[in-house]
């Protein structure tokens, strides 16, 4: 019995052991750097879900690692460093400040390929790829501005850099769509992710009037506070309708996977590659509504008549037909910057360092 | 404006709570920089606990468990093996930055259920006023008790007396009969629940949420009110709305477009400690209100 058990491993390993080998062979190893954890529901969140979908749609035929809570600095550096040591093939990087980290490691690596999330800059081995998330703050700013009953909007952004500048103005260009009396004013935090801040600056907003908050930041916080106090707002990433479910009247949800997909396709198929763009403002993939990149969580807590305007806007987006930066548009200290007729272009969009008509105050230098 | 009143109320009150704590363990002669861990402990604590029972009360009580379980850690070094106070109490909030974060994993992204507010009938009816002062939950009316229970408590009670002894001369407490080390015991004690409570303040009201490291240096702070406040409860009570009114007011700059960098703002707690503490040590230099053994060891044990 037992000789007979021994022989039929054996005959099984022997059997097996052909694919083993192969499938190990054919196996991918992917490494992905996350800023928080998963359980940010926001930022991170919608990484994860990307990840998901590769496992899926590769199951055995990819290794994936996965770094948590990675700050931006050197300690990323550190961490992209250890990953290519350890022999993954393609590297995520999913945060604008690993930008540097990235192409230093990068360089060390040379035979390693390197996929910087949200940045500009792009080497033989360093490709970029990013979202046109400004598309969802627009239809935004179209519930916004037919929602709001004091018709301040409070907007928590992250940076001042040009992605989130773009962002608000895109946001104010969808308010003024539909009403002009409308402002919005916006908090810098100063930080991506901080539920404390995030929560303090949102306060402050409902204190100050606003009815109505955006951001550009990664937490669910500020739904929850709009939430416990009777204002409306926007979820961001990813859908956070469970942490605010008579706040939130839809969410921009960013869809990482079909991307990732796409680049770990080419690199098992030796197509890998930068893309052809000129190496300056975009990444040499930024899409949005139209490569649903980007794509928008049900419409709640608006009336119907709202939620038509606001599919009509998506819908023009998405076909090409609405052009969110056509002119006139005037920055809202009344300097033109294009004239009607003219639309501006991506190069344009990254070199954003003003506000258009909508919003108040100054970008801070 | 009542709700920014309001806001920045809420906003003073962890590090409120957290300075009361560490007066009193000062005022024994006992110096915890400890603060900022403790509070991420009661933070964590007071989350986990809301998690597991659903119930925010019983978020308070796991916090200040949490505050009194970890200063007796800082308390049997110190007190007892006497190591040295500065270095044991920058280790303590160390040590305690990454046990949170290890213990708080499992609860990122996790929503708690808040403090409910507690109306005061007839007084929460006053216009302005009673929306601010009387219609707030129930660790805001602690706190404020706390700071006449305290200051009462040191004028007036002999065990109050007792600790101020202790702080100021211990030799001579030693001597009458009183066990030091045990008043240094029970005042570190009662510094880390304070101190838990206001970290389990943060997650119970301020912000349903955890996230690593999330009292962002208010133990920091809390630890500068008390010298601000030259060890007087009451005004603590007036630094901490000043330095929770700051916090509030660079978001207040920014969402009404005034034309001050945030950064100014953001120093400026820390600009009003150095110049409070330059200011005392300048006019009351021979009338010092520091306990006089602070962070001195006892080191009789007969």
């Amino acid at each position: 019995m037992y000789k007979n058990f021994l022989k039929i491993i054996t005959f099984l390993s022997i059997l097996v052991s052909p694919f083993l080998f192969t499938s190990a062979y054919a196996k991918t190893k992917v490494g992905f750097v996350y800023l928080t954890t998963p359980g940010d529901h926001g930022w991170t969140y919608a990484h994860e879900l990307g990840k998901q979908m590769v496992k899926k749609e590769f199951g055995n035929d990819v290794d994936i690692s996965i770094v948590e809570n990675v700050p931006e600095g050197p300690d990323a550096t550190r961490v992209i460093r250890e990953l290519a040591k350890q022999g993954n093939q393609i590297i995520f990087t999913t945060s604008f400040g690993y930008m540097e980290p990235t192409l230093k490691v990068a360089k060390e690596f040379p035979n390693v390929k390197f996929e910087h999330m949200t940045g500009y800059k792009r080497t033989k081995n360093v490709a970029t790829g990013n979202i046109r998330f400004y598309e969802g703050r627009y239809v935004q700013g179209v519930v916004a501005g037919l929602m709001t009953k004091t018709n301040k909007i409070g907007y928590i952004g992250a940076y001042p850099i040009s992605e989130v500048i773009m962002g608000i103005n895109a946001f104010a260009q969808g308010l003024r769509s539909v009403n002009k009396k409308a402002t919005i004013s916006v908090i810098w935090a100063n930080t991506w992710y901080d539920p404390v801040k995030e929560a303090d600056a949102a306060k402050v907003h409902i204190a100050e009037g606003a009815d109505i908050l955006a951001q550009h930041t990664d937490s669910p916080a500020m739904l929850q506070i709009a939430e416990k106090n009777g204002a409306l707002g926007f979820g961001q990433s990813t859908d956070m309708g469970a942490f605010a479910p008579k706040a939130q009247l839809f969410a921009s949800v960013n869809n990482w996977g079909p991307y990732y997909i796409k680049k770990i396709k080419q690199l098992k198929d030796g197509k890998w590659n930068t893309g052809d763009g000129p190496d300056h403002w975009a990444g040499n993939t930024w899409g949005g509504l139209s490569t649903n990149m980007l794509t928008l969580s049900n419409f709640s807590n608006m009336p119907t008549d709202v939620a038509k305007k606001a599919q009509a806007a998506h819908d023009g987006i998405k076909s090409g037909k609405l052009k969110i930066f056509a002119g006139p548009l005037k920055t809202n200290d009344g300097k033109e910057i294009i004239g009607a007729g003219k639309t501006l272009d991506d190069g344009a969009l990254w070199g954003m360092n003003y506000y258009l008509e909508g919003v108040t105050g100054k970008v801070p230098k | 404006m009542e709700n920014l009143l309001i806001t920045i109320l809420l906003t003073s009150i962890p590090i409120l709570l957290a300075g009361l704590g560490e007066l009193v363990t000062e005022k024994s002669g006992v110096l915890n920089l400890g603060v900022e861990g403790m509070m991420l402990c009661g933070a964590v604590a007071a989350l986990g606990s809301v998690l597991i029972f659903g119930n925010p009360y019983i978020g308070i009580l796991f916090g200040a468990v949490a505050g009194i379980l970890i200063s007796t850690v800082f308390s049997f070094f110190t007190i007892t093996l006497m190591t040295n106070q500065v270095a044991t109490g920058l280790g303590l909030t160390i040590f305690a930055t990454a046990l949170t974060g290890l213990i708080g994993e499992p609860f990122v992204g996790k929503t708690a259920a808040s403090l409910p507010k507690l109306e005061i009938i007839f007084l929460s009816d006053i216009p302005y006023l009673g929306k601010i002062l009387f219609s707030n939950d129930i660790l805001v009316y602690f706190a404020i008790f706390l700071i006449f229970f305290i200051h009462f408590g040191f004028q007036n009670t002999k065990i109050g007396i007792i600790i101020r002894a202790v702080g100021d001369n211990h030799d001579s407490a030693h001597s009458i009969g009183y066990s030091v080390k045990l008043v240094r015991w029970i005042s570190t004690s009662f510094g880390g629940m304070c101190a838990g409570m206001g970290g389990a303040y943060i997650p119970l009201a301020l912000t349903p949420h955890w996230s690593e490291g999330m009292t962002a240096g208010k133990g920091w702070i809390a630890l500068a009110l008390v010298v601000f406040a030259s060890w007087m409860p009451i005004r603590l009570l007036i630094g901490a709305l000043i330095f929770g009114g700051i916090t509030i007011l660079q978001f207040v700059a920014q969402a009404r477009g005034w034309d001050v960098p945030s950064q100014f703002l953001n120093m400026l707690p820390y600009l009003a400690t150095i110049l409070a503490l330059a200011l005392i040590s300048f006019k009351l230099r021979h009338n010092n209100y520091a306990p006089a053994c602070l962070g001195k060891h006892f080191l009789g044990n007969k």
